[in-house]
């Protein structure tokens, strides 16, 4: 059977998938936030001296992680509006979704806790700081920036679980598909585009993920900063006053005059050359 | 109320984990085969084997199962060719499976120390002997962890063939839903299928790790 890709008839709905994509993007945002936040307090609650607090916490996070996302977001709309609790489906799949990226980044920034080293939290108890200080400075900021490249990751596989939330109609990328692709019959073109689509958003969240991280970090802010000034030592011999000097020199390392002369004598070779010619 | 559910919905569901078994087993084989080959191109010393693999890599991971599913259905029926709705799910789930534990297997591949490529050199290995001989057993016991971690991931996202009218767990869930209009009872009961299905093997997978960082420090 002759077939050949056209993706022609799809030019009058791209407002429509940038709708969608906005949408997910929406709603990936939401569930992040306040799933960490929620996250974030499940990790020390499972911790916590108080046994049924604990058990309870690693209850949820063990049901949330061990059952598929698809069955939590059909529980929480079709189960729940039979037993009378009626809401909107995009509600229904943002609330889906910060339970579960709350039960997950429960158990990473969890593990990053743990490998705070003891020595720490003891010193901290010795200069007398309070337990949400000592909770908030010592334990959890180097514990997420340690585990930042998985929640990362999690945050881009909660985008894709997103996908899912077209099974209750929420009209997000993935639902905005299978409505398009029903009006033109170009179901294959339709998915591709949609498949493209949503490797942009996971390179721009790749993205803007990473520019959070080199920003929000105490350790890593005056990690940069110790190294600008370190490059804008005397030992440069350049001008720190020089917007232009200094321009390059936010990324090129300084090298010392004696491991320059390469460039200049390729450069003087050359005159040689052209002289000589 | 409550009557509307009865064993012969209960034997329909505990039938369908099953197919869901199946289905798993299937991505999880197929999908294994093409990750080992994944890894390899990935490790490979030629970049233009190694490229391909991660430009691989990158766009499955990029790209939601649900699409993907969906590239492969409709795909293959444009072509003319009309599969059964198992060999479509089993065709996008082993795509997506070889990326991810091509990914994970070359992580742990390398993860071996450096001194072990280059004591087989010197035993004068070639480069699939020092594979096959030295560093895949190493690697293996590395990666047993992650690998049944994803394997849950897998079952779990079995859920979504039922998307493309495969009639595993989830469909089955649906199924008797549509029936009896419990969607409550229902979907509880589905969740719990899937979560004795994976807490053994989220647990395992946990035991295994601690072990190994055990035996690591």
């Amino acid at each position: 059977m002759n077939f050949s890709l056209d993706f022609s008839p799809l030019a009058p709905y791209w407002p429509v998938f940038l709708h969608g994509a906005w949408l997910t993007l929406k709603m990936t945002t939401l569930a992040v936030i306040v799933g960490v936040t929620i996250g974030i307090f499940v990790a020390f609650a499972k911790n916590s001296p108080n046994r049924w607090l604990a058990r309870s916490c690693s209850a949820y996070i063990e049901v949330v992680r061990n059952t598929p996302f698809l069955v939590q977001i059909f529980l929480l709309y079709f189960g729940l509006a039979s037993l009378g609790i009626r809401m909107p489906t995009f509600a229904a799949a943002v609330l889906a979704m910060i339970i579960n990226i709350a039960a997950y980044a429960a158990e990473i920034i969890r593990a990053g806790i743990d490998s705070v080293p003891r020595g720490q939290i003891e010193a901290a108890q010795c200069l007398g700081l309070s337990v949400w200080r000592i909770r908030w400075h010592v334990m959890l900021q180097p514990a997420i920036e340690r585990v930042y490249p998985a929640l990362t990751s999690q945050f881009l596989l909660m985008m894709q679980a997103s996908a899912m939330a077209s099974q209750i109609s929420a009209e997000e990328l993935t639902a905005i598909a299978n409505t398009v692709q029903s009006d033109t019959f170009r179901s294959l073109e339709t998915y591709i585009v949609v498949a493209a689509l949503y490797l942009v958003l996971a390179i721009l969240v790749k993205l803007v993920a990473y520019a959070i991280g080199e920003t929000i970090f105490k350790r890593r802010r005056t990690l940069r900063r110790a190294a600008a000034q370190g490059r804008r030592s005397p030992v440069s011999r350049l001008p720190a006053t020089d917007p232009a000097g200094m321009a390059p020199l936010a990324h090129v390392p300084y090298v010392h005059p004696a491991s320059r002369p390469v460039a200049v004598n390729t450069a003087a070779s050359l005159r040689i050359e052209g002289s000589a010619s | 109320m409550m009557g509307g559910f009865s064993w012969t919905y209960f034997f329909f569901m505990v039938q369908s984990i099953g197919w869901t078994l199946v289905l798993s087993a299937l991505a999880f084989v197929l999908g294994g085969a093409g990750g080992f080959l994944v890894m390899l191109a990935r490790i490979s010393p030629r970049a233009w084997l190694r490229r391909p693999a991660m430009l691989f890599i990158e766009c499955v991971q990029g790209i939601p199962l649900l699409i993907l599913l969906f590239i492969v259905y409709f795909g293959l029926s444009v072509y003319g060719l009309v599969l059964p709705a198992l060999v479509a799910a089993g065709l996008a789930m082993m795509i997506y499976t070889s990326a991810y534990l091509g990914d994970i297997w070359r992580g742990c591949v390398e993860a071996m120390p450096r001194p072990q490529w280059e004591a087989s050199e010197c035993l004068s290995l070639t480069r699939w002997q020092t594979l096959r001989l030295v560093i895949i057993p190493q690697a293996t016991r590395l990666s047993l962890p992650p690998t049944i971690g994803f394997l849950v991931q897998l079952i779990k996202m079995t859920s979504l063939a039922s998307v493309i009218g495969f009639v595993e767990l989830t469909r089955a869930g649906q199924i008797i839903n549509n029936s009896i209009f419990q969607p409550f009872l229902v979907f509880l009961l589905v969740g719990t299928f899937y979560f004795l299905l994976c807490y053994p093997l989220s647990r395992w997978s946990a035991s295994m790790e601690r072990k190994l960082n055990v035996s690591h420090r």
